[in-house]
């Protein structure tokens, strides 16, 4: 017996201030527990948010002097068979070279002690990861992650 | 993230535990700093024990204490990271650079 496909979806907005790391982790974390992950798979998960989310902060509004402008938007979609996809936006300074900003150990930033890890841990932590960006617009990192029990059973 | 920090002799431990990332580093990342400064040991282990989440943030924060460290000539070690957070400093290969060990003691005595 097929089960009922599950669908849900999550919309937030929140100021990019470092202290809404943690929040915007805690969310993701609440939102995909209904597909009963593993311990594991939110752990993934909430590394490559975090990833996603610290980027905006440190990179995307270093030059944005406009408290109110500094935003990141998340959404998080739960589609059929227990894929979920976490979309992570800033509308800050872009990225000029993506390919550049996704080598391993390559930092924009350096006035803070940065790894230059953030890309790499986001495409090992998911299934599939998208960098769209325009300099000047803003950027939108995709990750995107099937949750195992979920959707074995589907 | 709580820090505490144990020094003998010319040994310090710092651990830390609860989350590692961008917005708790630079609290870590002043304290240990100060401490290192006050006391110059000659071995230093930070132990991650106690962590129970650690992003590229944290990666920045051992390697730039590891900078720190060797300025003053002295030895540093990760002591009790967890499965998770070894498989992200090894991605930055950080663990052939510090060794990791499993008990801050054993180098402590």
């Amino acid at each position: 017996m097929k089960k009922d496909v599950l669908q849900n979806y999550l919309k937030i907005t929140i100021p990019a201030k470092s202290m809404n790391e943690a929040l915007s982790r805690s969310v993701i974390s609440a939102f995909i527990s209904q597909l009963d992950p593993t311990i594991e798979e939110l752990c993934d998960l909430k590394t490559a948010v975090s990833e996603a989310v610290t980027n905006c902060i440190v990179h995307a509004y270093r030059d944005e002097a406009d408290e109110g402008k500094k935003l990141i938007y998340i959404t998080a979609d739960i589609t059929k068979g227990g894929a979920v996809t976490i979309r992570i936006r800033d509308k800050g300074c872009g990225i000029s070279d993506i390919e550049k900003a996704l080598t391993p150990m390559y930092s924009g930033s350096s006035s803070e002690e940065r790894s230059g890890m953030g890309f790499s841990i986001m495409q090992v932590f998911s299934d599939k990861l998208t960098v769209r960006s325009k300099p000047g617009k803003g950027t939108t990192v995709s990750i995107s992650k099937h949750i195992g029990k979920a959707y074995a059973e589907n | 993230m709580d820090m505490t920090t144990l020094v003998k002799d010319d040994k310090m431990v710092i651990y830390l535990s609860g989350e590692i990332d961008h917005h708790s580093c630079r609290e870590i990342r002043e304290g240990v700093d100060r401490l290192l400064v006050t006391h110059r040991p000659k071995v230093f282990i930070f132990d991650l024990s106690g962590v129970d989440f650690m992003d590229s943030s944290g990666l920045g924060l051992v390697l730039g204490r590891y900078r720190r460290v060797k300025e003053l000539d002295a030895d540093m070690y990760i002591a009790n990271a967890d499965e998770r957070t070894l498989k992200i400093l090894r991605m930055a290969g950080v663990d052939k650079i510090i060794k990791t060990i499993t008990h801050s003691t054993e180098s402590c005595e």
